[in-house]
């Protein structure tokens, strides 16, 4: 009765897929996973509120500067009525007089793509003339037009006509729209992970209570049962996530235009949205490690719940991190988010809806992967040498037992 | 050939020098040394605590020791030839929603058998068994003895080379144990290693080759279970209609004495340096009147106290105690 087989055991990948098979099976088909759909409702709630949050930094973000790009003289005769009017006015923007490059005359489409300013005023202080986005236009066309009327000597209630030349988008409208993009994606990402640490903590407590741990362990190395235990959930989120889509599809199919339009980030939609699965996974993957050995530590559902409340806010704080970095783009703070494991792939996913480059992405995701290689290894080997310790028995005989023979 | 006896001409299928186990400041496992030949019922033989569990889980990579070497079919890491080995833990567990059938495949699949295989196999031996009826219910709707059973085969549906049982008799009522020995045995008929550890004498004497004795983290002894038992010199029983006379002079004067009302007197003693013949001899001419004279040979339990200590010898009595309770 022996097996013919010529391989003598499985590979680590092999022997993942035999535990990812079990468990995503038996996840999917269990009430865990119906309560998991239902999750997202909860999330949503707290996100609105996030949002709230989040609508403050991006209106702090907004550009209140304007550009004075007309003739040295009618530039210099504005900022002088500037400062005569905000003696008296409030809600007057900033005024900046733009400096021609050499000898070239930039236009004020040009000042605006390589500038972060509203709008930029050109033409004469009879007929001046405000190029950017409408919205910024409507914001601004009054101070302009007072300022203008100021600085040519008219009274001022006669106002000179200003002509319009609204642009689709400008830097700094693209920037900022581009901030609601990552803050959604970063979003998503964190309500998605909050949903699945719960699960993740819980999920070596089946094999510790169900006492089938020392099968898996005999049988195949740690680091397997731990990346099978992972793809598993992986695999089951993407199930989830899937019906949330269709879900959300059919809101959107059925809301129209009364569902807002998410401005398109740098990399535009299909790379921004492979990065976000991408990020997803990798997102996963690290925290999912570590909390599968911090549960792997519990040696019941209550000692896990305990756990619960650290772990919850630490996935808080490097969300707050990623979140906080993502409006200085460049800064140190926002590299340590890009190269902070955890908080890694919420930063990257904001820099991929604010910045086209594509490298940064692919040295991210290569060292996500390697982190995520570490932390199933150490997790594994801190898991065997904590769990795996001793017998059902508990009374050893210390004392004397008599001189070692052999026959 | 006997149960007990071994061929040494065998290769081995363990063989593991100075394992040595420690956690935190608990010295578990003391420089256990363990030779098991291939096709061997070998037993690995203590009281709760004593380092069984540990050594085992060491012999089949569960985890590492931290000095010493082990080899499993000359592999180092026992993990490389998982598809030859079977295990049955001490604490048995299944996934209690899963099917029997697929509980059996999925312990099988973990050792490198097809699932579709590992199902049908399943099915089989659960037919084989007895448990035919049981094959498309769930683990927790199973008895607690049909629960272990479904993961024994578990443990054999891959058909490995080596089998290793933690105390595979705890929990287990006469019949279902004896129905064990039978599968042990029968493994073994075809070729197949076995390793169990036990705190239950009397099963290491039944079945082993050989057994390793094991207190305190360390082995004292380890060899056949022969060998065990020859380390202490066999008795001879004699019973006699008369309490004294010249004959007595043919007993050694430690030779121990037992009256019962109503019966002879008994000796005990060891065989005297002539041989059983001359005494015999001595006895008649003495006209000791023999009721009855025998030889008996030590068992492993004595062996088990002579090489283990009285202390061990008590816990491991405790423990058996413990499982008939």
């Amino acid at each position: 009765m022996r097996s013919s087989d010529q391989a003598s055991r499985l590979s680590l990948l092999q022997a993942a897929w035999v535990v990812a098979r079990r468990d995503f099976k038996a996840i999917l088909f269990s009430r865990a996973f119906f309560f998991f759909l239902l999750g997202p409702l909860f999330p949503i709630i707290v996100g609105g509120l996030a949002g709230g949050i989040g609508g403050q930094v991006q209106r702090e973000t907004l550009v209140n500067t304007v550009a004075l790009a007309m003739s040295a003289e009618n530039n210099a005769a504005i900022l002088q009525a500037r400062e005569v009017a905000t003696e008296t006015m409030a809600g007057i923007p900033e005024f900046e007089a733009v400096e021609s490059e050499g000898d070239e005359d930039l236009s004020a489409e040009e000042i605006l793509t390589r500038s972060n300013y509203a709008v930029v005023v050109t033409g004469d202080l009879e007929r001046p003339i405000l190029t950017g986005p409408h919205v910024q236009i409507h914001r601004w066309e009054g101070a302009v037009s007072l300022l203008a009327a100021m600085a040519n000597g008219s009274a001022p209630t006669e106002f000179p006509a200003i002509e319009e030349r609204p642009l689709a988008s400008s830097a700094a409208a693209e920037r900022s729209d581009r901030i609601k993009t990552a803050q959604a994606g970063q979003l998503l990402l964190f309500l998605l992970m909050m949903l699945l640490a719960g699960m993740v903590l819980s999920n070596l407590v089946e094999e510790k209570a169900n006492k089938v741990i020392e099968v898996l362990a005999a049988a195949i190395p740690m680091d397997a049962v731990f990346l099978g235990k992972l793809f598993a959930m992986l695999g089951v989120s993407f199930v989830g996530i899937a019906v949330w889509g269709a879900f959300g599809g059919a809101i959107f199919a059925l809301a129209g235009d009364a569902v807002p339009d998410m401005p398109e980030p740098a990399l535009g939609w299909p790379l921004f949205v492979l990065l976000g699965v991408a990020y997803f996974a990798m997102g996963y993957l690290l925290l999912g490690s570590l909390f599968l050995t911090i549960g792997g530590m519990a040696t019941t559902v209550r000692e896990v719940q305990t756990l619960s409340m650290p772990v919850t806010m630490a996935q808080l704080l490097v969300f707050f991190l990623a979140a906080y970095s993502m409006t200085s783009p460049g800064t140190p703070l926002e590299l340590f988010a890009a190269a902070f494991p955890l908080s890694s792939p919420f930063a990257m996913l904001a820099r991929a809806a604010q910045s086209p480059e594509i490298w940064p992405h692919l040295v991210a995701l290569v060292w996500q992967g390697i982190c995520v290689a570490i932390f199933i290894k150490a997790g594994a080997t801190l898991f065997r040498r904590r769990v795996m310790k001793s017998g059902k028995g508990g009374r050893a005989v210390k004392g004397h037992v008599g001189g070692a023979a052999s026959a | 050939m006997s149960p007990n006896s071994q061929d040494y001409n065998r290769p081995l299928a363990i063989e593991a020098r100075g394992l040595v186990k420690r956690f935190d400041d608990t010295l578990a496992v003391d420089g256990v040394d363990i030779s098991v030949p291939e096709g061997a019922i070998y037993g690995i033989l203590g009281p709760n605590g004593a380092g069984k569990t540990t050594t085992l889980r060491m012999l089949l990579g569960i985890i590492d020791p931290d000095e010493g070497v082990r080899r499993v079919f000359g592999h180092d890491r026992p993990h490389e030839i998982a598809k030859w080995i079977g295990y049955l833990p001490e604490e048995r567990g299944l996934y209690p929603a899963m099917k029997c059938d697929d509980a059996i495949a999925f312990m099988g699949a973990l050792r490198g058998l097809p699932l579709d295989e590992g199902k049908k196999r399943g099915r089989e031996l659960m037919e084989n068994h007895g448990l035919g009826h049981a094959i498309d219910r769930q683990i927790r709707q199973l008895s607690k003895g049909m629960a272990q059973t479904v993961q024994l085969l578990g443990t054999l549906v891959h058909r490995p080379k080596l089998v290793v049982f933690d105390e595979p008799f705890s929990g287990l009522d006469a019949i279902n144990q004896g129905k064990l020995e039978v599968m042990i045995r029968d493994l073994a008929k075809e070729g197949t290693t076995v390793i169990f550890s036990t705190h239950v004498i009397h099963h290491a004497e039944r079945l082993c080759n050989d057994v390793a004795i094991i207190a305190g983290g360390r082995v004292p002894y380890a060899g056949s279970v022969d060998a065990a038992r020859d380390r202490i010199p066999a008795q001879v029983r004699l019973e006699t209609r008369n309490a004294d006379g010249e004959w007595r002079s043919a007993l050694p004067e430690d030779a121990r004495h037992d009256a019962k009302e109503g019966s002879g007197h008994f000796w005990y003693f060891p065989i005297p340096e002539g041989g059983i013949e001359a005494l015999l001899k001595r006895l008649i001419d003495g006209e000791a009147g023999i009721l009855s004279l025998s030889i008996e040979r030590a068992g492993l339990h004595d062996a088990f106290v002579e090489i283990a200590g009285e202390a061990a010898a008590r816990a491991l009595e405790d423990d058996a105690a413990e499982d008939v309770r």
